[in-house]
C-alpha cells in the first residue's frame, strides 16, 4: 500500500474540523486557544504535506510551517497573557462574559 | 480674490467667529454680534446701492460682481458669486434678522457657543445668497442646515431633541434629493463634449440640460428645496423644530433659512429647467396649493403660539413656491415680496413669542389673556405684526399677496382662456381664500392672547419690553412698514432681475 | 388745481394718527383730544373749500359751458407696478359725488371728534383710559375713509377699504378688556374679510379682461384740452362690455363674466354696508364706544358699499342682471332690518338695524335707477339720501349716546320718560327721527321721497315694498323715541343724580346736526350731483302724488308707534302674544347669528380645521415620524448580531463560506 497525499490530509482534515467545532463550541477560553492550535496545527500538516508530494525539490512549505509554528507559540503566550488579564478582571474566562465592549 | 466686494459678505462673519472665539465675556461677545451683523447690513445696503446704480447702464446681464475663483479644478468646482435683485433683497433681509436676532438673544445662556453657531449659520446663509456655483451653493446649503441642530438641541426648550434631531434629518433628507438633482445638473451642463459646469449663468445659457432629464431632475432638486421651503407634504419639521428653537433661531429659521427653499427653486429648478418647469408645474401647483389652505386651517385650531405661527409660516411660504410655479413676472415678483415681508414679519413674530414666553413661560393661549394691559409694548407690536400678516395695506404683507394674486390670477385666467385647463384658476382663488382664513387664526389669537381681561394674575407683575427688545422689534416694524408704503422701490429692485436672459429661458 | 390742499386733506390724519399713536401717552388726555380735534377741524375747512371749488368756482376742469360737472385728477401717483399696464395708484380724484363725501365724511368726523371730548370721560370729568388711542383711531379711520372716497381707481378703493375694515376692528374692540367688545371687533373684520375676498375676486376678472383699475378708464372719457379733466360716458361703459363679449370666455356658469365681476364686486359692498346675509357684524360693532358708532357704522364707512356701487355705477348700467341683483338684495335687506328694529330693546341696536335698513333703501335706489327712468334720478336719490341719512343718522346716535351718557346703559328700560331731564337731547333726538321718519320740511322727507318716486317709475311692486319699508321705519323709529322720551315717568334709582344734558361739547355736535337736518332737504342736490353729471331740476321729478303718499304712510307708522308707546299700557304686551313666533323670530334677528355660529364654529372648526389637524399631526407628521420608528426598529432588530461573542461571528463566518461554497459548486455544476 502505498501511502499518498490523502492519508495524511484526511486526519489533517478532521483536526480542522475538531479545532473549528471546538472553537465554536467550547465556551473556556484556554480550551478555545486549544482548539485554535489544533487549527493551526492541521494547516501546517497541510503545508509539509503538499510541500513533500506537489513540490518536493523545494522547501518553502517547511520553512513556512516552521514560522507558523514559532508564531503560533508566540501568540499563544501573548493570548495566555490577556486571559490570564482577563481572569484578573472578571474571575472567569468564560468568553460569553467578555461582551461588555458590543453595541 | 479680496477686490470683489460680495466676498465679504462670507469674510465678515469668519472674522467674527474668529472674534466670538476671542472674546471673553458677555459684553465682548454682544459687542461682537452686533458690529458684525450692522457691518453686514451697511455692506449689503452698499452693494443694493451700487448696483442700482450700475444696473442703470447696465440692463443686459443676468447679475453683476460676477467673479470665479478656482476650488477643485478636475470638478469644475469654482467659488463663483454674483448678486442680482433678488439677491440683494435676500442679502439685505438676511442682515436685518441677524442683527435684530442679536439684540432678541440679549440674555442668552452660554452666549459665546450660541454666538459661534448662530454666526456660522449665517456665514451659510450668505454665502448660499452669493453663490452662483451649485457646488458652492450647497456647500453653504449645508454649512446653514447644520448648527441649526445644535441650536435647537442646546439651546432649545420642549421636546428639543425630537424636534432637532427631526428638523435636520428631514432636511437632510432634502439635501439628499437636492445633490442628486445637483449632480445629474453638472453632469448635463455643457453641449455634447462641451466642458460640464457648475455655474448657474452659464448652464442657463447653455440651456443643454435634455428634456428627458429635466422632467427627472426639476422634481429632485424643487422638492430638495420645497423641503426647506416648507412644502406640503415635507412641512412637519417646521411646527416642532420652531415649537423648541430659541427665540433668535426661530426668527432666523423662519425668517431667512426657509427663504433658501424659495429662492433656491426659482434659483435652481425653475431658472435652469424652464421646461420642466412648464410640464410638471401643475404637481407642484397642487401641492403648494394645497400648503396654502392646509396650514392656514391648522393654524385656526393651534393653541401654542409657536405652532401658530409655524403653521402661518406653512401657508406663507406656499404662496411664495406658489407664486413661483405661476411662472409670470408679477407672480414671480410677488414671490419675492412675499419672502422679504414673511421673513421680516415672521421673525417679528417668533422674537415677540419668545419675549411673551420668557415672562409667562408658557405659549399655551389658553393659558394667557389681556396682556395688552400688563405689557402693552410688545401686544403693540403682536397686533402690528398681526395686521401685517393678514394684509393690511400699508405693511409688507398686502403688497407681496396682491402682487401674487394679481400675478397668478392672469396666469390662471390666460391658461382658462387659452384652453389649458383651469387648475391655475382654481388654485388662485383657493389660494385668495387664505385672506380669510388668516384673519380668522390670527385674531383669534390677537383677541385671546391680547385683548379680554387678564387670565392669570401671577402675569400682572411681569415688565413691558426691554430697550434691546424695543430696539429689534421697532427695527423689524419698520421694515415691514417700509415695504408696505413704498412698495414700488422693492417691486422694482425686484424686477431688475428679470432681464432679458431670463424671459428667454423662462419663455416669459 | 393746486395739489397741495388735497395732499393735505390726506396727510393730516395720517400724521395726526402717527403723532397721536406714537406720543400720545406723553400728552395729557385733554391736549391729545384737542390737538385731534384741532386737526380734525382743520381738514374739515379744508374739505368744504375744495368741494365749494369744485362746485361753485365754476372753473373749467370742474363744469364745462354746458353745466355738466366733470372729473378732475389731482393727482395720481404710482404705487405698486404690477405689469407694465396694470398698476396701483393712490390719486385723489374729485367729482360730485367724492367732493360731496368729503363733506360728509369730514363734517361727521368733526362733529365726533368734539363730541367725544365730552362723552369719553365719566361724570367727575375723569377721561376714559386710552383717550389718546382713541383719537388717535379716528384720526386713522378718517385718513381711511378720505382715502376710499377720493379713491382714482378701484384698488386704491380697496386698499382704503380695508383700512376702514381695520380701523373699524380697532375702534369696535376699543374697550378691549371687555369679552363681548373683542368678539364684535373680531366678527365685524372676518366678515368683511370674507366680503372682501368676493371684491378683490371681482377686481381681478375685471382688470383682467380691461387691463386697468382705474375708474376714468372704465366709466369715463377725457375731456379734450384740458390735463386730468375726463367726463362719465356710458360709451365707455359700453366698450368695457364689448371686451368681455368679445373676449375667449364671455360667459360663466350661465351668467356673463362682467356680471360676476360686479357681482362679486357688489359683494364687498354687501359686507362693509350689511346688506343681508352678511350683515350680522354690524349690530354687533355697536360694542364700539358711541361716537364711533356714529362716524363708522351709521354715516360714513357702512355707505363705502353704496359708493363703490354709484362709482361703478355706468358699468352696473351694463348688467341689468347686476342691478336686479343689488335692487332685491337691498329689498329684502330693507324689510328684514325695519322688523327686527321694532322689537330690539337695546336703544343702539334699534339705530343698527334701522342704519342697515336706511342703506338698504340707497342700494335699491341704485338698483332701480336707469338712465331712462326719470334721466337716472334713482342715482341721485340714493346720493342724497346718502347725504341726509348720514347727518340725521350720526344725529340721533350721538343722542343715543348722550342718552347712555346720562343713563349708563343701552337698555330702553332704564330711560323712560327723559324728555324733561334732557331737554336738548330730547328736541334734537326728535328732530332726528322725523326726519328718518320722511316728514316734511326735514331732510329724510326729500331724500326718500325721491327714493320712492324712482322706485314708481321702476316697478310698482318696488314701489309698494319700499313705501311698506318707510312705513315700518316712522313705526320703529317712533317707538323708540316714544319708549325712550315718554312712557312713564323717569324714575332715578337710589344714590344717583337726576339725568341731565351734557357739556357743550357734546350739545353743541347735536345741535348743529339737527340744524342740518333741518335744512338739508332744501339742497338743490340735483344740481350738484347726479349720474353723468349732467344737473338737472329735480322738481320736474318730484311726484306730488308719491310724496303724498309717503307721507300718510310716515304719519300712520308715527300715529300707531304714539298708540301703543306713548303712554305705558299694555298693548305692546297684547301685540306681542298674538304673533309669538313672530315676535320671536324678529326679537332673535331671524336666527342670523346662530346660523352662522353653526357654520363657523361645527362645520369650518368641527368639520374641516380639526380633522385637518389631526390629519396633520397623526398622518403627516405619522408617515415621517413612522420613518424615523421603521429605521430604528431596523436597527434594534439587526443589533444583535454584533453580539460581541467571537464565536457567534464564527459561526457566520463559517455559514458564509459554506454558502459562497455551496454557490461555487452548483454554478460549476
Amino acid at each position: 500500500m502505498e501511502i499518498t497525499a490523502i492519508y495524511y490530509l484526511l486526519p489533517a482534515l478532521f483536526m480542522f474540523c475538531c479545532g473549528v467545532y471546538g472553537f465554536i463550541t467550547r465556551k473556556n477560553m484556554i480550551a478555545m486557544l486549544i482548539s485554535l492550535e489544533l487549527m493551526l496545527n492541521a494547516v501546517d500538516i497541510n503545508f509539509v504535506v503538499f510541500n513533500r508530494f506537489l513540490f518536493p525539490e523545494q522547501l518553502e512549505g517547511m520553512f513556512f510551517t516552521l514560522f507558523a509554528i514559532a508564531i503560533a507559540a508566540a501568540e499563544t503566550a501573548l493570548a495566555i497573557a490577556i486571559i490570564i488579564n482577563i481572569f484578573r478582571a472578571v474571575r472567569n474566562i468564560d468568553v460569553r462574559s467578555l461582551n461588555e465592549m458590543k453595541f | 480674490m479680496f477686490s470683489n466686494i460680495l466676498i465679504y459678505f462670507v469674510v465678515i462673519p469668519v472674522i467674527m467667529l474668529a472674534l466670538l472665539g476671542l472674546s471673553r465675556d458677555i459684553k465682548q461677545i454682544r459687542a461682537v454680534a452686533v458690529t458684525g451683523s450692522l457691518a453686514l447690513l451697511a455692506l449689503s445696503v452698499y452693494v443694493l446701492l451700487q448696483y442700482l446704480e450700475i444696473r442703470q447702464v447696465d440692463q443686459v446681464s443676468p447679475m453683476l460682481f460676477t467673479d470665479s475663483w478656482s476650488w477643485f479644478e478636475p470638478l469644475h468646482i469654482n467659488l463663483a458669486v454674483g448678486v442680482d435683485g433678488i439677491s440683494i433683497a435676500m442679502l439685505i433681509l438676511s442682515s436685518v434678522i441677524l442683527l435684530t436676532g442679536s439684540f432678541a438673544s440679549w440674555k442668552i445662556d452660554q452666549p459665546k457657543e450660541f454666538f459661534l453657531w448662530l454666526v456660522l449659520l449665517s456665514t451659510g446663509v450668505f454665502g448660499f445668497f452669493i453663490s452662483v456655483d451649485l457646488f458652492t451653493m450647497f456647500m453653504f446649503y449645508e454649512v446653514a442646515l447644520i448648527p441649526m441642530y445644535l441650536l435647537i438641541g442646546v439651546w432649545g426648550s420642549g421636546r428639543k431633541n425630537y424636534s432637532a434631531m427631526k428638523l435636520t434629518l428631514m432636511l437632510m433628507g432634502g439635501s439628499a434629493f437636492l445633490m442628486l438633482g445637483l449632480i445629474g445638473i453638472y453632469y448635463h451642463s455643457a453641449p455634447d463634449g462641451g466642458q460640464l459646469t457648475w455655474n448657474i449663468l452659464e448652464i442657463a445659457k447653455n440651456d443643454a440640460i435634455p428634456h428627458g432629464w429635466q422632467q427627472f431632475l426639476f422634481p429632485m432638486t424643487f422638492v430638495g428645496f420645497g423641503v426647506l421651503g416648507a412644502m406640503f407634504p415635507f412641512h412637519t419639521w417646521s411646527p416642532d423644530g420652531h415649537a423648541s428653537a430659541p427665540t433668535a433661531v426661530s426668527m432666523l429659521h423662519a425668517g431667512v433659512l426657509m427663504k433658501l427653499g424659495g429662492y433656491g427653486c426659482f434659483r435652481v429648478a425653475i431658472y435652469l429647467m424652464p421646461y420642466a418647469a412648464h410640464e410638471l408645474s401643475y404637481i407642484f401647483l397642487i401641492l403648494t396649493g394645497i400648503s396654502v389652505v392646509y396650514g392656514a386651517f391648522c393654524a385656526c385650531v393651534k393653541t401654542d403660539l409657536k405652532y401658530i405661527n409655524a403653521y402661518s409660516s406653512v401657508s406663507h411660504c406656499g404662496l411664495v413656491l406658489f407664486a413661483i410655479l405661476m411662472l409670470n413676472t408679477t407672480a414671480m415678483t410677488g414671490a419675492i415680496m412675499q419672502m422679504l415681508s414673511h421673513g421680516l414679519m415672521t421673525a417679528l413674530f417668533f422674537a415677540l413669542i419668545g419675549m411673551i414666553y420668557g415672562r409667562t413661560h408658557t405659549r399655551e393661549i389658553t393659558q394667557m389673556g389681556g396682556m395688552m394691559q400688563i405689557m402693552p409694548y410688545l401686544s403693540v407690536c403682536y397686533v402690528v405684526a398681526g395686521m401685517a400678516s393678514l394684509g393690511l395695506p400699508g405693511l409688507s404683507g398686502f403688497v407681496a399677496e396682491m402682487t401674487i394674486f394679481v400675478g397668478s390670477f392672469k396666469a390662471g385666467m390666460a391658461d382658462f382662456l387659452a384652453g389649458a385647463g383651469s387648475l391655475r384658476l382654481v388654485f388662485t382663488l383657493v389660494a385668495c381664500c387664505s385672506i380669510v382664513i388668516t384673519a380668522v387664526y390670527i385674531l383669534r389669537v390677537v383677541g385671546k392672547l391680547l385683548f379680554g381681561p387678564v387670565y392669570d394674575d401671577r402675569h400682572r407683575t411681569l415688565t413691558d419690553a426691554s430697550w434691546w427688545e424695543r430696539l429689534s422689534t421697532a427695527t423689524l416694524i419698520v421694515c415691514v412698514a417700509a415695504i408696505g408704503c413704498f412698495p414700488n422701490f422693492f417691486s422694482d429692485l425686484i424686477k431688475t432681475t428679470f432681464s432679458p436672459e431670463i424671459f428667454r429661458v423662462l419663455g416669459m | 388745481m393746486d395739489v397741495t390742499l388735497p395732499i393735505l386733506i390726506l396727510s393730516i390724519p395720517l400724521f395726526m394718527f402717527l403723532f397721536l399713536g406714537l406720543l400720545g401717552m406723553k400728552m395729557t388726555h385733554k391736549l391729545a383730544g384737542v390737538l385731534g380735534t384741532l386737526g380734525m377741524g382743520t381738514v374739515l375747512l379744508l374739505s368744504y373749500y375744495t368741494a365749494y371749488l369744485y362746485f361753485f368756482s365754476g372753473a373749467p376742469e370742474f363744469v364745462n359751458a354746458a353745466g355738466e360737472r366733470l372729473q378732475y385728477m389731482v393727482f395720481d401717483q404710482t404705487w405698486l407696478q404690477f405689469t407694465d399696464s396694470l398698476a396701483i395708484k393712490i390719486g385723489f380724484f374729485l367729482d360730485p359725488i367724492s367732493a360731496m363725501m368729503l363733506v360728509v365724511i369730514t363734517t361727521i368726523s368733526f362733529m365726533v371728534h368734539l363730541y367725544s371730548l365730552g362723552y369719553m370721560r365719566d361724570h367727575h370729568g375723569v377721561y376714559e383710559h386710552g383717550f389718546q388711542r382713541f383719537y388717535a383711531f379716528l384720526s386713522l379711520f378718517s385718513f381711511s375713509m378720505l382715502g376710499l372716497v377720493v379713491a382714482s381707481n378701484i384698488f386704491q378703493m380697496y386698499i382704503f377699504w380695508e383700512l376702514v375694515g381695520a380701523s373699524s376692528y380697532l375702534l369696535i374692540g376699543f374697550y378691549y378688556i371687555k369679552p363681548s367688545a373683542v368678539s364684535a371687533s373680531k366678527k365685524a373684520f372676518i366678515v368683511t374679510r370674507f366680503a372682501d375676498l368676493g371684491f378683490l375676486i371681482g377686481i381681478l376678472i375685471l382688470s383682467y379682461y380691461t387691463g386697468t383699475f382705474n375708474f376714468t378708464e372704465l366709466t369715463s372719457v377725457p375731456v379734450d384740452g384740458l390735463a386730468n379733466v375726463s367726463q362719465v360716458d356710458i360709451n365707455t361703459a359700453i366698450g368695457v362690455r364689448s371686451i368681455f363679449e368679445n373676449s375667449a370666455a364671455p360667459t360663466f356658469m350661465g351668467a356673463s363674466v362682467l356680471t360676476w365681476a360686479l357681482v362679486l364686486i357688489f359683494m364687498g359692498g354687501m359686507g362693509k354696508s350689511a346688506m343681508l346675509p352678511l350683515h350680522i357684524w354690524l349690530p354687533d360693532a355697536m360694542e364700539g364706544p358711541t361716537p364711533v358708532s356714529a362716524l363708522i357704522h351709521a354715516a360714513t364707512m357702512v355707505v363705502a358699499g353704496v359708493y363703490l356701487v354709484a362709482r361703478l355705477f355706468p358699468l352696473y348700467l351694463m348688467e341689468n342682471s347686476a342691478l336686479v341683483i343689488i335692487t332685491v338684495v337691498g329689498a329684502i335687506t330693507a324689510f328684514y332690518a325695519a322688523m327686527v328694529a321694532c322689537t330690539q330693546i337695546d336703544i343702539k341696536r334699534v339705530l343698527a338695524f334701522s342704519t342697515i335698513s336706511q342703506i338698504a333703501f340707497m342700494m335699491v335706489s341704485l338698483g332701480v335707477a336707469r338712465p331712462e327712468i326719470h334721466e337716472g334720478l334713482g342715482y341721485m336719490a340714493s346720493m342724497f339720501h346718502l347725504f341726509t341719512h348720514a347727518m340725521f343718522k350720526a344725529l340721533l346716535f350721538l343722542g343715543a349716546g348722550a342718552l347712555i351718557h346720562a343713563i349708563g346703559s343701552n337698555d330702553y328700560t332704564a330711560m323712560h320718560g327723559l324728555r324733561k331731564h334732557m331737554p336738548i337731547t330730547h328736541i334734537t333726538f326728535l328732530i332726528g327721527c322725523l326726519a328718518i321718519a320722511g316728514i316734511i320740511p326735514f331732510s329724510g322727507f326729500f331724500s326718500k321721497d325721491e327714493i320712492l318716486s324712482s322706485c314708481m317709475g321702476y316697478d310698482w311692486v318696488a314701489y309698494l315694498w319700499m313705501s311698506m319699508v318707510a312705513g315700518l321705519t316712522a313705526f320703529y323709529m317712533f317707538r323708540l323715541y316714544f319708549l325712550i322720551f315718554w312712557w312713564k315717568e323717569h324714575k332715578v334709582p337710589e344714590g344717583h343724580h337726576a339725568p341731565h344734558d351734557q357739556p357743550w361739547t357734546m350739545s353743541l355736535p347735536l345741535i348743529i346736526l339737527a340744524a342740518i337736518s333741518c335744512v338739508a332737504g332744501f339742497i338743490p342736490f340735483g344740481e350738484l350731483v347726479s349720474w353723468n353729471g349732467h344737473p338737472y331740476d329735480f322738481m320736474e321729478h318730484f311726484n306730488w302724488n308719491v310724496a303724498t303718499v309717503s307721507l300718510i304712510i310716515a304719519v300712520v307708522g308715527i300715529a300707531m308707534a304714539a298708540v301703543m308707546y306713548r303712554k305705558e299700557n299694555k298693548l305692546p304686551e297684547k301685540f306681542k302674544n298674538a304673533v309669538p313666533a313672530l315676535w320671536d323670530w324678529c326679537y332673535h334677528r331671524f336666527y342670523w347669528d346662530e346660523l352662522y355660529m353653526f357654520i363657523t364654529h361645527r362645520i369650518i372648526f368641527g368639520c374641516i380645521c380639526r380633522p385637518l389637524a389631526w390629519f396633520d399631526r397623526h398622518i403627516i407628521d405619522g408617515t415621517m415620524d413612522s420613518f424615523a420608528v421603521i429605521t430604528n426598529k431596523a436597527s434594534d432588530a439587526i443589533k444583535p448580531l454584533q453580539s460581541g461573542q467571537i464565536q457567534m461571528y464564527v459561526w457566520y463566518y463559517l455559514i458564509g463560506v459554506l454558502a459562497l461554497g455551496a454557490i461555487t459548486v452548483v454554478c460549476l455544476i
